[in-house]
């Protein structure tokens, strides 16, 4: 089953390089939609399917199973080590991990890549070569599962690339004045970005000589933090929290991702800045540079600072897509707060440090389906009212009952109400915080739960009810297939809080998730040594 | 040489990232990112550089471990290879946009391409 683990990669690339072929086929122009939706949801289809696999392996209680794949089968010589005299097996590929952590996020990916190329079909019908678009949008969706897929740190920061170039693409995918502008300062901020993750890269390797992420792991622990390892770190960590728009980096982000087309901005907020930024910021600090101190106070301070200038901005917002957009980097700092006070808890209570670390992780799952779910939604508005003014909105649910019944499911998710899965997962990164004694913390986490439901209330009392407005009155609801892809979100915001709480998928998914981000270093140099299983 | 060359790399970054961010004029911006982009390929080039080393390439009659004691390191160069056609990317993606806004607004200065807040 493992060899399959690169297709995960490989079909949304290839598939990529297949729509614009397709494109220029006659009469292929206007089947590219149907292959992008296609080739994600064979995707999905593969990812859930590695899951189950590599879940039927994992032992009860015990750490689950780790796949590794090296590319090419270049996976490494056997040497005889002169100071040992023992074989062992030099790392010297590339090498594709499948994980807990990592089958968790390809599964959110590939889920909500899904979700929103169902929405897309309708939704784009109003620009031109769209098959621009499956292009792009696939290769951005590869490049995502790539990331979270890679063993070494330059393939991390090859796939990033990828994933970043494309999406300056898409930002710009309007060509009007405020989407070019958009997407140049965007691009703009993303190569100082990159340029830093790859210095940080440069002196990692000179230190260590390695480029796996494991043997990067197992020499940096020798080498402690001495000056060049922070300023490698500090590199890493400040282009990385740049890519995340975490405060105070965060000021291309407003204007890129609501320039976007909606399913774009739906990606892009939902899982770009998760993917590229707090995902490879979570598998850099437990599985390379190692819990340290300094590291988990870096990330405790970009988490509150994201969380409460991000509340404050979003909250001032009258543009529906800049509220979601500030209301994102809000909710990023939520999972980076809760990754840093795991870091700093993880080398004397191993079990509080796992339900940070949990919560973090499910707080990335919901975040990823309501705030999708509510990008879709205001593309929906938008095209219909032609407005993305909350004031020029009112009384939508009466008029668009599909719409506005799932930006009522988005907007109660985001703002924490239960039932629905964002109360899930904050009370538990608000109740574990409190248990770690960080009393201040856990004030500031639910000042700003406060901030966010008030900033919902706005949304939902302004757009959602009232009496319509002229731009309203006139509005009809979108398409079946703009509804269906709001619905499968909906659907899970609705069910996911309990589901992934308790039972069956917190065992196989969120729990062996948590768990191979907290083993980090040491689960992966256990793999790469013995070269896989 | 030893220290004052990585110095020199580091200027040169510093360089690009003082265009990227202080400069108003797109094509300076562009020149930025090409700055920043060769500080950085620079310093992957230098990690792997060894003073008087030979070419990593096995000549006949050598053993391997005579190679490996004389040799630049290779695999910094197969990556500058990589990170050459990102930049390459990444910088004709960056002049296209800059065309389309020349398209629509008739400059390149930054100052007067202003509808988005910040």
């Amino acid at each position: 089953m493992k060899e399959l683990v690169p297709v995960l990669v490989g079909l949304p690339l290839g598939a990529a390089f297949l729509v614009a072929i397709l494109a220029h086929v006659r009469g292929g122009a206007r089947l590219t939609g149907a292959l992008a939706t296609l080739a994600v949801a064979a995707n999905l289809a593969l990812g859930i399917g590695l899951w189950a696999a590599a879940a039927g392996q994992d032992q009860p209680g015990a750490k689950s199973a780790v796949w590794t794949v090296w590319a090419g089968r270049w996976d490494g010589q056997t040497e005889l080590d002169q100071a040992t005299g023992q074989q062992r097996t030099r790392p010297i590929g590339i090498q594709l991990v499948w994980d807990g952590l990592s089958r968790f996020m390809v599964i959110v990916v590939s889920f909500v890549a899904f979700a929103v190329i169902v929405f897309s079909g309708a939704y784009m019908r109003r620009f031109t070569t769209v098959w621009l678009f499956h292009t792009l949008f696939l290769l951005m969706t590869g490049a995502m599962i790539g990331v979270v897929l890679a063993g070494d740190l330059f393939n991390l920061y090859v796939f990033i690339e990828v994933a970043a170039m494309a999406s300056y693409g898409l930002v710009a995918f309007g060509t009007e004045r405020e989407e070019l502008e958009a997407a140049f300062k965007y691009l703009v901020l993303g190569v100082v970005a990159s340029s830093f993750i790859l210095v940080g890269i440069a002196i990692l390797y000179s230190l260590t000589g390695q480029l796996n992420m494991a043997r990067v792991a197992a020499a940096l622990g020798e080498l402690g933090t001495s000056p060049a390892v922070l300023l490698a770190a500090g590199c890493l960590l400040g282009g990385l929290a740049l890519k995340a728009a975490m405060v105070p980096f965060h000021s291309w982000l407003p204007d890129a991702h609501p320039s976007a087309p909606a399913p774009i901005s739906a990606m892009l907020s939902g899982l770009l800045i998760k993917t590229v930024g707090v995902y490879a910021i979570a598998r850099l600090v437990f599985g390379v540079l190692g819990v340290h101190a300094v590291y988990a106070n870096v990330l405790i301070a970009l988490g509150v600072s994201s969380m409460v200038v991000g509340m404050l901005l979003a909250l001032g917002q009258w543009d529906l897509k800049r509220l979601l957009a500030y209301s994102s980097i809000s909710q990023a700092g939520y999972m980076i707060l809760a990754l840093g006070v795991a870091a700093s808890l993880l080398p004397h209570n191993r079990a509080l440090a796992g339900l940070c670390a949990f919560g973090a992780l499910f707080h990335l799952f919901n975040h990823a389906a309501f705030k999708s779910l509510l990008f879709l939604c205001s593309g929906s508005i938008e095209q219909a009212t032609g407005t993305r003014q909350l004031r020029e909105m009112g009384g939508l649910v009466r008029r668009m009952p599909v719409t506005g019944w799932c930006c009522r499911i988005g907007a109660l998710s985001i703002a924490g109400v239960p039932p629905f899965n964002g109360f899930f997962s904050k009370i538990i990164i608000i109740v574990a915080l409190a248990l770690a004694g960080r009393v201040v913390l856990c004030g500031i986490a639910a000042a700003v739960a406060v901030g966010t439901l008030l900033m919902y209330v706005k949304v939902q009392r302004y757009a959602l009810d009232g009496q319509p407005g002229p731009r309203v009155a006139a509005a009809r609801e979108s398409h079946w297939a703009m509804g269906a892809g709001m619905a499968i979100l909906a659907a899970v915001c609705l069910l996911a809080g309990v589901a992934l709480s308790v039972g069956p998928l917190k065992e196989h998914l969120l729990g062996p998730a948590g768990e191979a981000l907290l083993g980090g270093a040491k689960l992966a140099s256990g793999v790469a040594m013995g070269g896989g299983q | 040489m030893g220290i004052a060359i990585y110095m020199l790399t580091f200027l040169l970054l510093l360089i690009g990232v003082y265009a990227l961010v202080a400069k108003k004029n797109l094509v300076r911006i562009i020149m930025g990112i090409a700055i920043l982009e060769y500080a950085v390929n620079l310093l992957l080039v230098l990690v792997g550089y060894r003073r008087d080393g030979t070419p990593p390439i096995l000549p006949r009659g050598q053993t391997a471990a005579e190679l490996a004691a004389r040799a630049v390191d290779p695999l910094p160069q197969a990556l500058v290879l990589t990170s050459i056609v990102i930049g390459l990317s990444v910088t004709a993606l960056a002049v296209a946009l800059a065309v389309r806004l020349y398209d629509k607004y008739g400059t390149f200065d930054m100052n007067d391409i202003r509808n988005l807040r910040g």
